[in-house]
């Protein structure tokens, strides 16, 4: 008898066959426990009556198995391999989703097995993450999936990013049906562009793992996307077991062993010590004790139904929790909630509101309401309350209630962490994480979840955890697999519990502030947020900034507490406009989803339609969706650029051209677009340009993406060559330059690797590009004549001479001059318009191809919107002078980037934003040294993440704080004027 | 010609941001000791040594555990590569230990310059260990004057020195890897290794380093030596990648030791490969862009130079009848033509698809792509040219690994395993 044991990262799969008739299957999810709950199922597997067996282990913890138990190991895609082989031979390609991994298995044209890499989402664990932030297990949300209407665009690399996309739907009331429909389709992308990676899926594929067997709204999204039929898309019965069945295949050059045996060898197995581990949080209860006693300062609880005179309320609507609080003249609470909003904030705060109505006597009345928080718009318009405060702001406030001193706040949430300096009242610089580096809370809740525990009880076994395993700091994928790791080596489930609490704060303190000393952080730090609750957290804080801080005992409804206090200093009328009693008890909505008809955009908005008739849009880029005006573009450089670029090609068709030539314009294009278009017109050539970026765009080109990890730049590219395909050009030109033109400004003058060669990676993924449709010679440009030759010889075949080529280029260089000295000129307009109109001029520091849309996402247009005018880099950098940097300074249009800050240095109304595409290695150098340039002269410094995500409500809290910053600075007089 | 394009900067002056930071004062060298990371355990060990007789006091770190990559993670940027924050951590770790004098103690790394931000690592560690390590300069070893002043001067005998021993050592590890997977008694490759180390370190003290072909041919007769299995066959599985975790045990979790354990036989490209591939790319922008300079006839010079010392070993090696023979680097420069240009620069640039040709066309058709998580150079010449090298050789058997301070082990050993289970698949 064969026996195949497959040990997963959250399931354990045990299969017994003869080599063909399966006697027995088994599914079970283990919980860390992989011990205990394979030692059951095998005595399952005994009560069968058969006694010999070959065995054989697969599984990505199955090799811990394996090692330590000293039974026999297959790799699991092997397994799979061997079982297709035996019972589905005409599988042409089978996709197996796990708990962690994903795998494809190329059968037919080249047998090709691969698994995800290190930095992947896409699979089961991730499904589960986003149930929990749906607040509804996996088999709801399947059924929910079946009935979307609509598909949202959802980052699919990984869970965190996704995260970031699915939050802000939820707040926006977008429907849960749509909402999981999105997800399943997000994993589908990344299965197809993350594992694929070029190489198409077609003929008869076979889907594989628990996810796929149990969801039918996945098998649907991929078999939609696939375009599949029923006879192409096979669902084993067995999918949920396959890679045990496989290993049991496997097994059969094994020695035979006793089940007992097998049993004992496996009850008896040795862990490993190979992990790290570190101190208990606490050693003793006694320790615990006087922990707690050092903590929670509370304020002062009165009872709201013997209050009479003026209440305010604050409403903290945050990303996974809803925050209600109600204080009294005196700044005590009298009403207080904190509760999971479900992606249901809305209902939520109505729910509370009306709780409060009932409480509240005659004597009292709501005199000012303010929201704060994620929800902040959709909350505020529809209980009309008087304020919407920055969430920032909403948290100083409060902090400063409890320590007049406050220096440093740190604040970690369900989704985000928050942390800013204080410094001369008023919030210095503010630190959120990077999209990459969350995880923050709601990790914890979603580990919890896995091994079926609620937050609180999962954090409370770490307390005292004797051995607690260290997990790295860095994003929740890489932390999910260094669980993994642990959970290999035996390390307990309190060990694991007490490690993550160490995560979080080692996330908090190395990746988000940074700190490179303790001392930075400032003497007097509040901590708060809902996952400071969590003692271990706390705890592992203090351990590591070595001080004592102070964790308020509302930390949890810090936000709330301080919008209460913002609406008691700010609130002026008698009442406060929020909804009466009764206006709270006739409160209905619907929420529908639309696609905004504004512009060419057509950007995916929601559409809340209160009962009093009122409706609240979000999901708009731009203020038209709302059904307002657009914000003037006169002062924004990103527009202009945008205008600029788009005259660049000749107006008139080219009379009898020699050919059509695509120029993709994305990456260096977007810098050199007017020297090409100029040149090849000029040689007689027709310029055609790719199709604007978009989120489709993207998809048009993902099956050619190489690497998932590279910037999203790059990624788009690939659509910018299928769309000219498409266009049936007769060929697209691209060069290669290792360096860029000389400014002048730097020791040297590279470009990045990416812009540099990205032509070498476009041709090797597409199977449509050749060397004849596809030019791309490698040039200098600041050299003319091998430049002038290489040129010519790239183009022989259209028979162009070497004059004709000098004289082109002559006439691209002169259209590149003319290009520059409009950016120089219209950003000397810009600046010395802002001053005029008074208004703070945001130097908005990038690349060239920032000036995109589709990777900006519109942050140009959010900041006009907010009344500030707009410079690029290379705008900023034309208007000063040449600096010197710590860093080696020798990229072209990063040596635009230091000269930018010296810009805003010499210059009192600018300040630095930085935009940072996720993945770029470089301005992992440049941020650093503009920060520190930037504090030495006591600016400002924030930077801005982008990605594939498209949700400004995150990049919106970070500029409003930066402008509340400004703004109380000034009032300060800290900065000069 | 009169360039089309030659921007006068519109700057009137120059603003500084700069940060005093120590330099390094080579006329002092005797009075420092001078802490260097391990990224080839015995090229490295070496080298030490005959520096030391040039008066530098070298002390390589091979400290090797989770503390170190700790450090680094608290003083490195989140999204810096890897090896800097594995080299910054090995850096701190020791100046934490107190076993230096703070004031006569250096670090020293080497520098390759070009486009990839590794050319940055020196800015990095020194604003890293500043705030903490005031006194500590952090020196460049290069052969290009790029820092100036502050790095070791390398007259043209020391830079013969590198160029041999890196050959001698190579040919060391080259001929261990070939011996372990296949040693009869346990341990004897070792043995040999260290013999072999010791004799090239004599011939550094004691005189006659230049005689290569004496040297090598001791080296390859050492490892011939050992007493062999030759009735198994072991997958043979070669590294490429990024040059820190392509060799740094710290860098890729020990890898070769890992795919010995595996029963494979690690195949990993001489040093020398690198080094002349820096030297070719001098050559080749002269040709491609037309530059002009004294330079360029000189590093022509060194390049046959090298590669009379590779033609020699060759043979060597082919006339041993135990051991396969390098590449010819000539032979990767034509594989690389064929996949990509060799215009492509930074980084490992066309090195890396060159290496897997050369692997695929030879009886190595399973390789382990190593590059520090987001790579830049390696989204292009790494995973990018997977494709095109698989369709070039359909029976290459190639995976690509992401190496970083949180990717954890299991996952990495897994997908290795899975290119080994194929590798054993494919052998039977």
């Amino acid at each position: 008898m064969l026996l195949g044991i497959d040990v997963g990262s959250t399931t354990v799969k045990v299969c017994v066959t003869d080599g063909n008739e399966i006697f027995y299957k088994s599914y079970v999810r283990h919980y860390s426990k992989v011990k205990e709950i394979l030692s059951a199922e095998l005595d399952k597997v005994k009560q069968l009556g058969f006694n010999r067996f070959k065995v054989c282990v697969t599984g990505s913890a199955g090799l811990g198995v394996s090692q330590n138990a000293g039974l026999p190991f297959t790799q699991e895609v092997q397994a799979a391999f061997t079982a297709i082989k035996k019972y589905y031979p005409s599988t042409d390609v089978a996709i197996e989703l796990g708990g962690e991994d994903a795998k494809i298995i190329f059968v037919t044209g080249g047998t090709e097995e691969r698994m995800n890499g290190s930095c992947a989402g896409g699979t089961g664990a991730f499904i589960d993450q986003m149930a929990t932030l749906l607040g509804i297990d996996v088999a709801e949300m399947d059924r929910l999936a079946l009935k979307a209407e609509k598909v949202y665009p959802i980052a699919s690399r990984c869970g965190v990013f996704a995260k970031s996309d699915i939050q802000p739907l939820l707040n926006q009331g977008a429907k849960k049906e749509d909402i999981a429909a999105s997800i399943f389709q997000a994993v589908v992308d990344q299965t197809v562009s993350g594992l694929a990676q070029g190489r198409r899926i077609k003929g008869n594929v076979l889907f594989l793992g628990g996810p796929l067997y149990y969801l039918k709204g996945l098998r649907k999204a991929f078999v939609g996307t696939l375009k599949l039929d029923e006879n192409s898309a096979i669902f084993p019965e067995t999918a949920p077991n396959f890679m045990s069945i496989g290993a049991a295949l496997s097994a059969e050059i094994n020695r035979e062993q006793d089940i007992d045996e097998i049993i004992s060898k496996i009850k008896n197995s040795k862990v490993t010590d190979s992990i790290i581990t570190s101190e208990p949080l606490f050693k003793s209860q006694k320790e615990y004790d006087e922990f707690l006693a050092a903590h929670d300062m509370d304020v002062p609880r009165v009872e709201l139904s013997g209050y009479t005179g003026a209440a305010y309320l604050g409403i903290d609507s945050g990303s996974t929790t809803t925050k209600l609080v109600l204080i009294s003249e005196d700044g005590a609470i009298l009403f207080s909630s904190y509760s999971d909003n479900n992606g249901r904030p809305l209902d939520l705060v109505v729910r509370e509101l009306k709780k409060i109505y009932e409480l509240l006597p005659s004597g009292a009345c709501i005199k000012g309401c303010c929201v704060t928080g994620y929800g902040e718009d959709l909350i505020k318009s529809a209980l009309h309350a008087d304020f919407g405060v920055v969430e920032t702001v909403a948290h100083f406030k409060a902090a400063l209630y409890f320590n007049p001193d406050v220096d440093f706040i740190i604040d970690i949430g369900g989704q985000d962490i928050k942390c800013f300096k204080i410094k001369n009242k008023a919030i210095d610089s503010i630190m959120l994480n990077e999209a990459c580096s969350s995880g923050c809370g709601s990790f914890i809740q979603t580990f919890a979840r896995a091994m079926n525990m609620d937050v609180a009880g999962f954090s409370r076994l770490g307390l005292f955890a004797r051995h607690p395993v260290e997990l790295g700091s860095r994003c929740t994928v890489f932390m999910n697999s260094a669980v993994k790791q642990a959970q290999k080596e035996g390390a307990s489930v309190e060990d694991i519990s007490a490690g993550l609490s160490t995560s979080i704060v080692k996330n908090a303190v190395y990746k988000v502030i940074r700190a490179t000393s303790i001392d930075q952080l400032g003497d007097n730090i509040v901590v708060q947020g809902g996952t400071f609750l969590n003692d271990a957290v706390l705890r592992a804080f203090e351990r590591e900034v070595g001080k004592k801080v102070i964790r308020p005992a509302i930390s949890g409804l810090m936000g709330a507490f301080g919008a209460a206090l913002y609406a008691k200093e700010n609130a002026v009328s008698e009442r406060s406009s929020v909804l009466t009693e009764q206006e709270v008890k006739d409160f209905s909505y619907t929420a529908r989803s639309a696609n905004c008809g504004g512009c060419t955009s057509r950007c995916d908005i929601n559409i809340v339609t209160f009962s009093d008739g009122k409706k609240h849009v979000s999901g708009n880029k731009c203020e038209r969706g709302a059904g307002l005006k657009p914000s003037s573009s006169d002062l924004d450089m990103y527009a202009y650029k945008q205008r600029l670029l788009a005259d660049c090609l000749p107006k008139e068709p080219i009379k009898n051209p020699k050919a059509t030539v695509g120029l993709p314009l994305q990456l260096g294009m977007y810098e050199q677009l007017p020297l090409w278009a100029t040149f090849f017109a000029r040689l007689g050539f027709q310029p055609v340009l790719s199709d604007p970026s978009s989120r489709d765009l993207y998809f048009l080109g993902q099956h050619t993406v190489a690497s998932d990890t590279i910037c999203y730049p790059a990624k788009l590219m690939h659509g910018h060559i299928e769309s000219l395909l498409d266009k049936g050009v007769d060929f697209i030109f691209l060069p290669c330059e290792s360096y860029n033109l000389d400014e002048h400004a730097s020791v040297n003058h590279y470009n990045c690797p990416v812009v540099a060669y990205y032509s070498e990676s476009l041709l090797a993924n597409n199977e449509r590009l050749t060397h004849d449709n596809f030019i791309m010679p490698y040039v200098d440009l600041n050299m003319t004549s091998s430049t002038v030759k290489n040129l010519t010889k790239s183009l022989s075949r259209y028979g162009v001479k070497q004059g004709e080529v000098k004289k082109a280029l002559q006439a691209g260089f002169e259209a590149l001059e003319e290009f520059h000295a409009a950016i120089r000129d219209r950003a000397q307009y810009i600046l010395s318009e802002s001053q005029r109109q008074n208004k703070p001029l945001i130097v908005l520091a990038g690349r060239p191809y920032h000036v995109d849309a589709e990777i900006n996402h519109g942050i140009n247009k959010l900041l006009t919107s907010l009344g500030l005018a707009v410079l690029t880099e290379d705008g900023a950098a034309a208007l000063t002078d040449n600096v010197l940097v710590n860093v080696i300074n020798q990229w072209t249009y990063h040596a635009r980037l230091y000269k930018a800050a010296n810009f805003v240095c010499t210059h009192p109304c600018a300040h630095m934003v930085q935009l940072v595409s996720f993945g770029c290695g470089i301005d992992a150098v440049t941020t650093d040294e503009i920060r520190s340039i930037m504090e030495k002269n006591d600016e400002l410094y924030t930077q801005i993440k982008i990605d594939e995500i498209n949700n400004l409500g995150v990049v919106k809290i970070r500029l409003r704080s930066m402008l509340a910053a400004i703004e109380e600075a000034q009032k300060a007089g800290s900065k000069r004027n | 010609m009169k360039k089309f394009h030659d921007k006068k900067t519109t700057a009137t002056a120059t603003v500084d941001y700069r940060n005093r930071y120590p330099k390094w004062n080579d006329e002092k060298k005797r009075e420092w000791t001078i802490l260097a990371p391990n990224m080839l355990p015995w090229h490295f060990d070496v080298i030490k040594d005959f520096l030391a007789d040039e008066g530098y006091n070298i002390e390589i770190l091979t400290k090797n555990d989770r503390t170190v990559i700790d450090e680094g993670l608290k003083h490195v940027h989140n999204d810096t590569c890897y090896p800097c924050m594995c080299v910054t951590g090995q850096f701190i770790d020791a100046l934490k230990s107190g076993k230096y004098d703070l004031n006569h103690t250096a670090l020293i790394i080497t520098q390759s310059g070009g486009g990839c931000r590794a050319s940055n690592y020196i800015p990095l560690i020194t604003k890293a260990i500043h705030q903490q390590f005031p006194t500590v300069p952090v020196m460049s070893l290069n052969f290009a004057g790029l820092e100036g002043d502050n790095q070791m001067k390398v007259g043209l005998s020391l830079l013969a020195k590198f160029a041999y021993s890196i050959a001698y050592c190579d040919t060391v590890m080259w001929c261990y890897n070939q011996t372990k997977p296949y040693e009869l008694v346990e341990g004897s490759a070792d043995a040999m290794r260290d013999k072999a180390q010791e004799f090239i370190k004599s011939k550094f003290k004691q005189g006659g380093y230049t005689n290569h072909r004496r040297i090598n041919q001791y080296v390859i007769d050492l490892f011939k030596s050992v007493p062999r299995d030759t009735t198994v066959k072991k997958p043979k599985v070669g590294i490429v990648g990024e040059i820190y975790v392509k060799y740094a045990p710290l860098g890729n979790n020990n890898l070769e030791k890992f795919l010995l354990d595996e029963g494979c036989e690690p195949v990993v490209p001489p040093l020398l490969d690198f080094i002349l591939y820096c030297i070719v790319n001098v050559i080749n922008d002269r040709k491609l862009y037309g530059y002009k300079g004294i330079k360029y006839p000189v590093y022509k010079v060194v390049y046959k130079f090298i590669r009379k010392i590779q033609k020699t070993v060759i043979k060597q090696l082919t006339d041993s009848g135990v051991f396969a023979p390098v590449h010819d680097f000539e032979h990767l420069r034509r594989l690389a033509d064929v996949v990509i240009n060799q215009g492509v620069k930074m980084g490992e640039g066309w090195l890396i698809p060159a290496e897997m040709a050369a692997f695929a066309s030879t009886d190595t058709p399973n390789i382990i792509c190593t590059q520090p998580f987001g790579c830049l150079p390696n989204h292009i010449v790494g995973k990018g040219m997977v494709r095109t090298i698989k369709n070039l050789y359909p029976d290459s058997n190639i995976v690509a690994v992401d190496y970083d301070s949180s990717a954890s082990r299991v996952n990495q050993e897994n997908r290795i395993k899975l290119m080994i289970s194929i590798a054993k698949k494919n052998q039977t």
